[in-house]
């Protein structure tokens, strides 16, 4: 079996896959990092948001070995010395979440939704930037508050 | 998905060899296609050859024409300084594909190799008079868009460039599918100057194709009036659970006036 090797959240990691082997898979089921979610598998709910070389992409579409020698963020990075990132706390003060199932990809792409339009983003591009993370039970009117709120502080 | 082996040439010679000795392999590019497919066990590949370590991306604007490369990622054309001054309807067509992670990650060379019948960049190829280069060849986006889900590629042919001539004006409007973002009907326009005004229409019919009647009235008039009444047949346009085929017709006319206008 290959082997693939890749930095997750800062620390060098590798593990055996296979070709099929899927990002989300690796992070998941070999690391234990169970924060990035799986929830349609299809490319459509971003639940599996990731950062792969600074880029927001959707874990279940990739393959682990596409990523060898790449600098992978999860949830699990954002927080840093036991404190939540800006985004984070924003998303628990704004209650952008009910039951959390999408909110570890809403967060990930928060913060790359902040990283290029900056921490000033009007609430119609955070819409329209969320097009591709699904929320089914929120109605994202606390996520898109939230992420403004985050934006402002990040 | 079915398991196999997987390779990342650094190379595009290395590719084309490893495409060769593979019959049953497939060529990847940003996979936002593929992988969902082979998830869906419609394709199962013997091998994948990604193409991304070619490093074969980027966006060079010249005077008169714009290249490029094939493993530019939407995101990247989206996003293009340069490209937003010499074709901006082509920024915003690349914006406006799938959502962010997707764009991120679909490249323009993996995009017009699928020919997907709802994809955005066939209609901005055709219209643009676009030439597509490949590890082979060069020739005319009219020549390479065969039907649905074909190209005039062969199996170990790699697409290289896309080189676009930059028209006077350009625009590009598309009734999305509310839930894939994929065009149910996109109509891009551009006039090149000198009564050259080419129309291509995306989403509605088996690939891309030419609204000839449209071309001949703006190349006389390029405004939104000049289109009105010019229907489009709607005999072989796709017919599906989220519209009719006289439904994406007169959607035709509706993208086509809509892209006229917003044309620059």
């Amino acid at each position: 079996m290959p082997t693939v090797s890749m930095k997750v959240n800062g620390d060098t990691v590798s593990g055996e896959v296979e070709g099929r082997t899927l990002l989300v898979e690796f992070l998941r089921d070999t690391l234990g990092l169970t924060g990035t979610h799986v929830g349609c598998d299809t490319s459509q709910c971003g639940a599996c948001v990731v950062h792969v070389d600074g880029k927001a992409v959707k874990a279940c579409t990739a393959l682990a070995l596409a990523c060898e020698g790449q600098s992978v963020t999860t949830i699990e990075g954002l927080a840093k010395n036991g404190a939540l990132h800006p985004m984070q706390e924003a998303f628990r003060e704004n209650h952008g979440l009910q039951c959390g199932f999408c909110t570890p990809g809403m967060i990930m792409s928060a913060v790359d939704i902040v990283k290029r339009n900056g921490k000033k983003v009007k609430e119609a591009t955070i819409r329209a930037e969320l097009d591709g993370n699904i929320c089914r039970c929120t109605g994202y009117h606390n996520i898109v508050k939230a992420i403004q709120d985050g934006a402002s502080k990040m | 998905m079915h398991d196999f082996n997987y390779h990342r040439p650094t190379k595009a010679a290395d590719a084309q060899k490893l495409i060769k000795k593979h019959k049953d392999g497939a060529l990847m590019s940003g996979g936002m296609t593929l992988v969902p497919t082979m998830k869906q066990r419609l394709a199962a590949p013997s091998d994948i050859i990604d193409l991304t370590g070619l490093g074969n991306s980027g966006v060079k604007v010249l005077k008169t024409k714009v290249t490029v490369h094939a493993g530019t990622t939407h995101a990247e054309v989206a996003t293009d300084k340069d490209l937003k001054k010499a074709i901006p309807s082509l920024c915003a067509l690349a914006g406006g594909i799938g959502d962010p992670h997707v764009r991120n990650c679909g490249t323009i060379g993996g995009s017009i190799a699928n020919n997907d019948p709802a994809a955005d960049y066939p209609a901005a190829l055709v219209a643009l008079d676009a030439t597509v280069v490949t590890s082979k060849r060069k020739l005319s986006a009219d020549k390479f868009f065969k039907g649905m889900f074909e190209t005039a590629l062969s199996r170990d042919e790699i697409v290289m460039a896309v080189e676009f001539p930059i028209p006077d004006k350009s625009g590009y409007a598309k009734f999305p599918n509310p839930a894939s973002r994929y065009a149910m009907v996109g109509v891009y326009v551009a006039d090149h100057g000198k009564g050259n005004v080419r129309v291509a229409v995306t989403g509605a019919g088996a690939g891309v194709f030419r609204q000839k009647a449209m071309e001949k009235a703006l190349s006389a008039d390029f405004s939104a009036n000049a289109v009105s009444g010019i229907a489009t047949k709607a005999d072989d346009l796709n017919e599906d659970i989220h519209a009719s085929a006289e439904y994406r017709a007169h959607l035709v006319g509706v993208m086509a006036k809509r892209a006229v206008a917003g044309a620059k």
